[in-house]
């Protein structure tokens, strides 16, 4: 009988850990079904009496714009994001994986050793260009870098992916009379797929909760993603609609939550592959 | 930065530069080689190399982004160190990153030991402590966490009810900061996962025999645990540090672009931020990012220096 005490007794200490870990995504999703001031001031995790209207003025936005248009914005950053990190990296690695030219190795460190360079030596010029190109307030210097390889742990994550493929598969491809291209996308970019899956997921998530590069870039609320239409709804509202207030902390989860639910086992073990952070 | 993380490292020095083994025809690959690399090299050129060289001819200018930049030479490096904002800056950083670093390696330590065995559902606990990781820090959970924390809601209400009365500690100067701090430590599970792939590592039999030298699961967990997977431990530190010097989002939503309240949250990024898109002082900017790098770069200097002490890699001869 003791084993199976002993695994009660994990599952129930696990259980109890995981509770308080998760209890503050069930409070806001609590508090989202209650009234204003039943928010702050209680103890008490359900509501007593619940509404829906938080959620109804959290749908007509801020500033004359509605959440719709934020989740719009928000999506076609992401999706363009995904598209072009995963269309950049996967070249990029397919070159560093499989192909032999001059400055390789020199390229493989300046790429590795842009992995942890903290991205704020880069910001101010690029602003400064940014700025002079006419391009602040549009999408293209929160895109630009996505398709250009600028995130090298992508990069990293599909080279080191690519190098587990059997060297055999191209050879008898190149007997057969493909070329580089027709080796890339016949055989290296199907077989890389979970680490694209993976590198899509993350690039999504980033992208989805990013809030520096669009504070910093864009001033049209009209043009505005999720995290930044929050901040100005704080700021317009000065925290007085506060249910509603959760209510849009909430949808802008939604996705994210939604994400991790369907793929988790590609977000655990691209973690526990690559270090990539959370 | 130079720096690689230490799993990262080995495999880059086993098939790095070196390409892959076994080589397709010696020349011809030059051009191909070229050709998919054409967006990464125009990235690397264009938003990396470029703008590193630019932002630290600008560090030694004055620049207001309007009119053409004036040479200052160094004193935008001196007057940092009579800005008392800077100083402040640096202070909150360095704390926030000396507590919560530890505190979060701690807890996602704590938890992936307890993960760690063969039971049934531990996949499933495995994925659930991660899931924090990919909210933690947006914009929505930094509302949800300074309402938890805000004056007489659910944390204050749980602390008098044990009788300590700190009032909200988004709005407490002695507390708003150990609130990030929690934050950081609620996101433990990137770091977990990576301390479970390591703790899956060691060897069963190091456990059995220091069971049959008689040592309690205490010595066990210092003598055998933790040297075994002191590698992860490092790169968990070196990755969880230098984000930890990075952080940005949550602090402007509970403290905005002054650090609110009383200074208390002013992140190094934050200052930065204000310096550069508040006030347009580019130069003054510039000159705070090359000192991050440098302070980044120092600590990581630092860290791998000690590591030498305390890295246990197997097949060392020690």
């Amino acid at each position: 009988m003791r084993p199976r005490l002993s695994t009660v007794a994990w599952h129930a200490g696990a259980i109890a850990l995981l509770a308080v870990v998760l209890y503050p995504i069930l409070w806001v999703l609590a508090a989202t079904f209650k009234p204003t001031e039943d928010i702050i001031g209680s103890l008490q995790l359900l509501p007593t009496r619940v509404t829906t209207t938080n959620y109804d003025r959290a749908v007509e936005g801020i500033a004359g714009i509605s959440v719709g248009r934020f989740f719009w914005n928000s999506t076609l950053l992401a999706v363009l994001s995904v598209v072009g990190t995963v269309a950049s990296s996967a070249l990029a690695a397919y070159a560093f994986a499989r192909l032999r030219f001059r400055g390789h190795g020199v390229m493989f460190v300046l790429m590795i050793s842009t992995l942890l360079l903290p991205f704020h030596v880069l910001i101010i010029p690029q602003y400064v260009v940014f700025q002079k190109l006419g391009l602040v307030d549009t999408y293209a210097p929160l895109l630009l870098g996505k398709f250009l390889a600028a995130e090298a742990f992508f990069v990293f994550l599909m080279v080191q992916f690519m190098r587990g493929i059997p060297y055999e598969l191209d050879e008898s491809a190149k007997i057969d009379g493909a070329g580089h291209w027709a080796i890339f996308w016949n055989i290296l970019l199907p077989l890389s797929r979970p680490a694209i899956i993976t590198t899509s997921i993350f690039t999504f998530i980033w992208t989805w909760n990013d809030f520096f590069g669009p504070l910093i870039y864009l001033s049209t609320p009209e043009k505005y993603p999720l995290p930044l239409a929050l901040q100005l709804f704080i700021d317009e509202t000065a925290g007085s609609d506060f249910g509603a207030l959760m209510a849009m902390s909430m949808l802008a989860l939604v996705p994210v939550i939604l994400f991790f639910l369907f793929f988790q086992r590609f977000l655990v073990e691209g973690v526990s592959t690559s270090g990539l952070k959370g | 930065m130079t720096t690689i993380t230490s799993t990262q490292r080995s495999e880059v020095g086993s098939t790095g530069p070196a390409g892959p083994r076994k080589r397709a025809r010696r020349s011809g690959d030059g051009v191909a080689g070229y050709l998919f690399l054409s967006p990464w090299i125009i990235g690397i050129l264009l938003l990396t190399l470029g703008p590193m060289v630019t932002s630290l001819y600008l560090s030694f200018t004055d620049y207001d982004l309007f009119d053409s930049p004036e040479w200052v030479g160094l004193d935008n490096y001196q007057r940092m160190f009579e800005d008392a904002r800077w100083l402040k800056s640096v202070r909150v950083t360095a704390l926030y990153v000396v507590l919560s670093v530890p505190v979060k390696l701690a807890c996602a330590l704590a938890v992936a030991m307890l993960l760690n065995n063969e039971r049934r559902g531990r996949a499933f606990y495995r994925a659930a402590f991660y899931g924090p990781s990919l909210i933690g820090a947006s914009v929505s959970l930094a509302i949800v966490w300074k309402a938890m924390f805000s004056d007489d809601a659910v944390i204050d209400r749980l602390l008098r009810a044990i009788g300590v009365n700190t009032g909200g500690w988004a709005g407490n100067p002695d507390f708003s900061l150990l609130m990030l701090v929690l934050l950081a430590a609620w996101q433990l599970g990137a770091p977990m996962v990576i301390f479970l792939a390591g703790l899956k590592q060691v060897p069963r039999e190091l456990y059995e025999a220091a069971e049959v030298d008689g040592a309690g699961p205490w010595r066990r967990f210092r003598s055998v645990t933790l040297p075994m997977i002191s590698p992860v431990i490092f790169f968990n530190l070196l990755l969880e540090t230098i984000n930890a010097f990075q952080v940005f989002t949550s602090a402007y939503i509970v403290g905005g672009p002054n650090g609110q309240p009383a200074g208390t949250t002013l992140f190094y990024t934050i200052y930065l931020f204000d310096r550069g898109f508040g006030d347009y002082r580019m130069g003054y900017a510039s000159a705070m990012a090359w000192m991050l790098l440098a302070g980044v770069g120092l600590v990581t200097l630092v860290l791998f220096r000690t590591a030498r002490g305390w890295v246990y890699y197997s097949g060392d001869k020690r």
